[in-house]
């Protein structure tokens, strides 16, 4: 009986994202047939541009990376209680404060300074998750807003130091960005490594080694929330805050402490981009990542396998995106409309199929 | 320096800095007080910025666009209505994506209608009233001169709302809903019906915002010319603890905050935090550190009808 279920369950987390995603296809395909071009034409030459080739795929799961790290972020929040939507300013903080470290150390073996570049991102990511977190912790303030205002505070104050403080002299580069990080400090491209297990990635492909960073993330994550009594805990303050705190928990430890991993892996989403990709802080780097991580951890169900595969679909539609402006003259903006379509009906399917679910558990 | 920052202009400034922010702000408390956390007033000042441009440039009516920015919020409202009442998904999932479908829409409508990259045409806005007798005033009079009329229909609404939300049963109903539905829905009070109201109104009064963000400030649609502006709205909702005065009076602070920012960025001073006090300010007063914020009780729970 129990296997039953779980099985139905695990059906419907499939058949509820598929059916989102064919909706909202079909609903695009709708808008690409009125602008005059053949939907099918269309869909299949950006897929094709997305998936059918080795370029495509290193690029998807260069978009990807951030966004495992981002979903995991969101949703180990979630699953202690807490909605974090402050990932956007956690992953500016904590990109910037790994520029800047990395490139205020003196020379150092690479084995010393990757490693303090990378707990400089994660510590900044915390910096900015603690306020919230203290604030819900001690003084019992939803964390929802103030995870809003800490993003804007982040814009600016990363903008403000960017642009008068460790901006790149000499070059004047239209945008504001630090100076390029050493080479001990940065992580490879994996061209190389691809190429050496017979996949065709170009070198200049910018999937680099975050992606392994982002993978032992998800395990670990795993790990922490199903396989450790801190993780246990987590769940428990997330599903029932007061029952567990009768039951001997001590909830603003909890809280704070969920806060801080969530706040270090958003921190960790950084390092995509700063160390991997462009090798220094550009302004406004994430463009939005911390918010599509919230849809990645919504349509992954909070879980790793299932953050791991909406960031490969979330990836590989950012990519077909670029598809979009290469084979068609039709704005790629039309990609981020079916991303909004999505996030909304699959969070409409979630509702919908708890409620079925409810109603026959009490018949 | 200081007389250059602190004169008339800066407060007409100000008062034209502070519009967009008051007509989001004060959407944001009808739908809050009906209990619907709306973040998705971002987006829908975005729609309300787009459409006003489109429908100014093709029929070159002002007041049609401005009617017309406004039923586009509506219509982004609804959505939020239908999924977050009806449906009781996360308001905040809600909003976060209705927030990208309004940026992605937007761009997307533009790059399209426009035909260019970036913005809309120059944009005939609404012809400039000047307030008599108080114009005249040397001075001050600066303030009351060649004024936006959709700044005049603001204030106006406002004092309207004041008096809907605290006079009249109808607003004593929407506020209900917000603090106790079980006890309104056993008086007999249609929970969802309200809660629709709310969240409607907050969707056109955003659009506004938007309009006159495109039509009468800026006199041009740019893409994702909001800027955050939805999000300033709703701290200053917060800040004026979910009263139409009190948000206004927030909106007026941040808005002069904001003129001052453009004036010392004219003599090349970093005003980056100018930009944070909205968003600190806000965070101090829900810590309780500057008074005390309490939002409305049901704010943000999905009302679930009681099965007989």
């Amino acid at each position: 009986m129990k296997d039953n279920s779980f099985i139905k369950e695990l059906f419907w987390n499939v058949l509820s994202p598929t059916i989102s995603i064919i909706l909202a296809l079909i609903l695009g395909g709708i808008v690409i047939f009125f602008l005059g071009h053949n939907p099918f034409d269309v869909y299949v030459q950006v897929i094709n541009f997305a998936l059918g080739n080795p370029t495509g795929w290193g690029y998807v799961l260069f978009n990807a990376t951030s966004l495992i790290l981002a979903g995991l972020a969101v949703a180990v929040a979630f699953k202690g209680g807490l909605f974090n939507i402050g990932a956007e300013g956690q992953i500016l903080v904590g990109g910037l404060l790994s520029a800047v470290v990395g490139l205020s150390l003196p020379n150092l073996p690479w084995f010393i300074h990757l490693p303090i570049v990378l707990l400089s991102a994660m510590i900044g990511g915390m910096l900015w998750a603690l306020i919230p977190g203290l604030l819900k912790a001690k003084l019992g303030v939803h964390e929802v807003i103030n995870t809003i205002m800490m993003n804007w505070i982040a814009y600016a104050l990363t903008n403000y130091l960017v642009v008068n403080v460790v901006r790149e002299t000499g070059v004047i580069y239209p945008l504001p960005q630090t100076a390029e990080l050493p080479k001990s400090a940065v992580l490879p491209r994996l061209g190389f490594f691809f190429q050496s297990i017979g996949i065709n990635i170009p070198d200049s492909n910018p999937v680099n080694a975050s992606l392994f960073i982002s993978f032992i993330m998800l395990i670990l994550v795993y790990f922490l929330l199903w396989r450790t009594t801190l993780g246990y805990e987590i769940r428990a303050v997330g599903s029932n805050p007061s029952a567990s705190e009768n039951g001997g928990i001590n909830l603003s430890k909890i809280i704070v402490i969920t806060m801080l991993i969530s706040g270090a892996i958003a921190g960790l989403a950084s390092i995509n981009d700063v160390l991997g990709y462009r090798h220094r802080f550009l302004d406004n780097f994430s463009h939005g990542t911390g918010f599509t991580g919230i849809a990645v951890a919504l349509l992954g169900k909070n879980h790793p396998v299932g953050i791991l595969f909406s960031s490969l679909l979330f990836g590989a539609l950012d990519r077909m995106a670029i598809g979009m402006d290469v084979f068609t003259h039709i704005p790629r903006e039309i990609i981020s409309i079916l991303q909004a379509l999505i996030i909304i009906t699959v969070a409409v399917g979630n509702e919908v199929f708890t409620r079925i679910f409810l109603r026959r558990r009490k018949l | 320096m200081f007389y250059a920052i602190f004169s008339w202009e800066t407060i007409s400034s100000a008062i034209r800095m502070t519009t967009p922010l008051a007509f989001a702000s004060l959407g944001g408390v009808f739908s809050e007080r009906s209990g619907v956390v709306n973040i998705a007033l971002e987006g829908m000042m975005l729609v309300g910025a787009f459409f006003a441009a489109v429908f100014a440039h093709f029929f070159k009516n002002p007041w049609l666009a401005i009617f017309m920015a406004g039923i586009a919020g509506t219509f982004l409202a609804l959505i939020h209505a239908v999924v977050s009442i009806n449906f009781k998904v996360n308001q905040i999932v809600s909003g976060v994506a209705l927030n990208m479908l309004a940026t992605g829409g937007t761009t997307f409508l533009s790059r399209l209608i426009f035909q260019a990259a970036g913005s809309s045409p120059h944009l005939e806005g609404l012809k400039p009233w000047s307030i008599p007798i108080l114009s005249y005033i040397p001075g001050i009079g600066k303030i009351f001169s060649d004024l936006s009329p959709l700044i005049i229909i603001m204030f106006l609404i406002f004092i309207l709302s004041h008096f809907v939300l605290y006079k009249t049963v109808f607003g004593l109903r929407l506020r209900s809903v917000g603090e106790n539905p079980q006890a309104a829905d056993t008086l007999g009070i249609n929970v969802y019906l309200y809660r629709y109201i709310g969240v409607l109104i907050s969707g056109f009064l955003g659009g506004l915002g938007g309009a006159f963000l495109s039509l009468e400030h800026a006199r041009v649609f740019v893409e994702t010319m909001t800027v955050g502006r939805g999000f300033i709205a709703l701290a200053a909702m917060i800040f004026g603890k979910w009263t139409p005065f009190g948000s206004l009076s927030a909106c007026f602070l941040f808005g002069l905050a904001e003129a001052v920012r453009m004036r010392l960025e004219g003599v090349g001073l970093p005003t980056q935090f100018i930009q944070m006090i909205p968003y600190i300010l806000t965070m101090l007063v829900l810590a309780g550190a500057v008074g005390r914020a309490v939002a409305p009780a049901a704010d943000g729970i999905p009302y679930e009808k009681e099965e007989i």
